[in-house]
């Protein structure tokens, strides 16, 4: 069996380490997402969803515990190796899009790529322009990001997330910015991705309608996950979410 | 985006492109800023190499003369008994150069040395009819001499002709005396020696005192008339770098074994003068050099806490704090190097307007200020050092945002 995508081990995360105020957020989560899940994670305000999201995302670091990505434990690895691991596997959606204004759909699009290797060419032209063709947004290639719609900017901003074809997308509540429509559009493009792409999508989000329609829905309160299930037709895995 | 050009430079660019209002205004205030620098700098070199040009045209670099007589008392003194003797200082007669010939072929061969002419000089009466006036004779050989005060270009009327029997005098020397071009003169010397001489040319030292004293005859003629037949009574000298005269002399008062004044020494106060207004341009470039790197280092700054978010996405898609970091350095250098070129067109124009407004009374600018490309070169260099510098702290502030912090804004 293929290694998970995820593994988190005993993860707790405090703020203001050792000071009077020290509050933790996460009190020891144990998970794991295997390749090809679509999985949402679902809590109320404060719960420590996004500090979840950016942990798994090697944006931030636990104060104690494992954390294996794609097979490799992050707990030994530099800042040099961790974004370099960050650039390669995961893809990132914000809920407010966060495209760069400077540059266009395309450039944006681009810009994973770039940052890995430096100086653009042609092959990074033809993968953006083939993602944003996948995002239907062909035509809007050449657009500042600022003179597109909310709805067109998430999609751009799925696409770039897309662009090192990463095993693990990461969405934090990437339609919470969005009409119902546009929601379930970037919903479903991401649905789409995972289905024929085998990219594992860890989603946030607040919305039950479209929580219901992942594979698995990984519940989170108080900094502790507390439930953890697959559909039984979308099921891929054992969930090992603790309780 | 350009294949060739790397991520760094394409994410710099845009960056400046998009604060346009605040890249310009940026540019602007860099841009006066090394504009006063290159004028202020143009504007002391050629205000400094005006005073020298005025001061040292009409007088020697370098001035060799006899070593002072000193008066050495014969008696011994006898062991542990101390004598208080007064010892008079004698008389300094004119005297020539010992083995003067050798020290000006000596002296001419050095590399530092621009020109060499042997001189007799002393004190004169003039006279014309009723009228006499003390004056300075100095008896030069003109070919030489001219090569360290030109002469000719200070003629006013006549030729600057220094014939056996020939006199050119300062232009108020003449008016005191009512003498013209072609009229002559009677020349003598306290020994009672005297000569009729005929005024060739009048000079013009740009000195009143200078123009009312200042006589130049021939050589031998001052010879025979001071009675140093075959002697000269100073040696003068010309050189290339004129700031390295006092040194230079020091080592020819050790070559030659005679006494050597530089125009350092001899115009101590003005080259204080100069010393000190270089000091105090040293001191105001330096300040407004500062003023522009924390100009420079405030607006990127701003740019860093504006650009968080950006920076917390890249940082996020797999930017190195590395990148980051060297986006915010280029941009820094970029502005410093833009800055440089809209102050390098404003130095400029303001020398040109120098020229065209500041002038004489006759029409000719007050002084020169040169276009020198090597100012500019240099202000461009330190403009771009600056901005490089200047962008280190808030690069390095921007290399450090924590992704989630930025990203979160």
């Amino acid at each position: 069996m293929a290694e998970p995508v995820v593994a988190l081990q005993g993860v707790r995360k405090s703020y203001n380490l050792g000071m009077p105020n020290e509050a933790e957020v996460l009190h020891g989560v144990d998970l794991v997402i295997e390749p090809g899940e679509f999985c949402a994670l679902m809590g109320p305000s404060g719960s420590g969803k996004s500090t979840l999201l950016n942990i798994i995302g090697l944006l931030d670091r636990p104060s104690s515990g494992q954390l294996a990505i794609a097979g490799n434990l992050t707990s030994g690895l530099d800042d040099k190796a961790i974004t370099r691991l960050r650039g390669h596997a995961i893809g990132f959606v914000f809920q407010y899009h966060h495209l760069i204004p400077a540059f266009s759909a395309r450039e944006n699009v681009m810009m994973p790529m770039l940052l890995e290797r430096g100086r653009p060419d042609a092959a990074m032209r033809g993968r953006a322009d083939e993602l944003l063709a996948s995002v239907g947004l062909t035509s809007w290639r050449d657009n500042l990001a600022t003179n597109l719609s909310g709805g067109q900017q998430q999609r751009v901003a799925v696409a770039r997330a897309l662009a090192m074809k990463p095993a693990l997308l990461l969405a934090d509540e990437p339609t919470g910015n969005l009409d119902t429509q546009s929601a379930q559009a970037v919903f479903d493009l991401m649905r789409d991705v995972n289905r024929t792409q085998g990219t594992t999508v860890l989603i946030v989000t607040h919305n039950r309608t479209l929580a219901d329609q992942c594979g698995r829905i990984v519940q989170i309160v108080d900094g502790r996950v507390t439930r953890g299930w697959s559909r039984p037709e979308s099921c891929l895995m054992s969930v090992k979410a603790s309780r | 985006m350009t294949d060739w050009l790397p991520f760094e430079w394409i994410a710099a660019s845009r960056f400046l492109r998009e604060g346009r209002l605040q890249t310009l205004s940026t540019m602007l205030g860099i841009g006066i800023g090394v504009g006063v620098i290159i004028f202020m700098s143009a504007a002391l070199a050629g205000q400094q190499a005006n005073i020298v040009r005025r001061v040292l045209s009409a007088q020697a670099h370098i001035v060799l003369i006899p070593a002072q007589e000193v008066a050495r008392p014969l008696r011994g003194g006898e062991p542990g008994v101390a004598e208080a003797a007064i010892v008079q200082k004698p008389l300094q007669r004119v005297r020539s150069i010992d083995q003067w010939q050798r020290i000006v072929q000596e002296v001419d061969a050095l590399p530092e040395v621009k020109a060499v002419s042997p001189m007799a000089a002393g004190a004169a009466i003039a006279q014309r009819g009723e009228a006499t006036r003390s004056v300075t004779m100095q008896g030069v050989d003109a070919e030489r001499y001219f090569r360290i005060v030109p002469l000719p270009e200070k003629i006013v009327a006549g030729q600057p002709r220094l014939g056996a029997e020939d006199i050119v005098i300062g232009v108020d020397l003449a008016s005191d005396l009512g003498v013209r071009v072609g009229d002559k003169i009677r020349l003598s010397v306290a020994s009672g020696q005297g000569a009729t001489l005929t005024v060739t040319g009048l000079v013009d030292l740009g000195n009143k005192g200078a123009n009312q004293r200042m006589t130049y005859v021939a050589l031998h003629t001052a010879q025979a008339l001071l009675g140093l037949i075959g002697g000269v009574s100073s040696v003068d000298l010309t050189v290339h770098d004129i700031y390295a005269a006092e040194e230079l002399a020091q080592r020819l008062q050790a070559l030659t074994g005679v006494e050597a004044d530089s125009w350092i020494r001899t115009n101590s106060q003005l080259y204080l003068a100069i010393n000190a207004q270089v000091i105090a341009n040293t001191l105001i470039r330096f300040f407004v050099g500062l003023a522009i790197a924390f100009g420079i280092a405030a607006v990127l700054i701003v740019s860093v806490v504006q650009k968080s978010k950006e920076i917390g996405i890249l940082r996020a898609m797999g930017g190195s704090r590395a990148q980051i970091l060297r986006v915010f350095l280029l941009q820094g250098a970029v502005l410093g190097l833009l800055g440089s070129l809209v102050g390098s067109a404003i130095g400029a124009a303001a020398i040109v307007l120098w020229g065209v407004l500041v002038k004489n009374p006759d029409g000719t600018p007050l002084f020169p200020l040169d276009l020198d490309p090597t100012l500019f070169l240099a202000a461009a260099l330190l403009a771009t050092l600056s901005g490089l510098i200047a962008a280190f702290v808030p690069a390095l502030r921007g290399a450090r945002l924590d992704p989630v912090v930025a990203i979160r804004g």
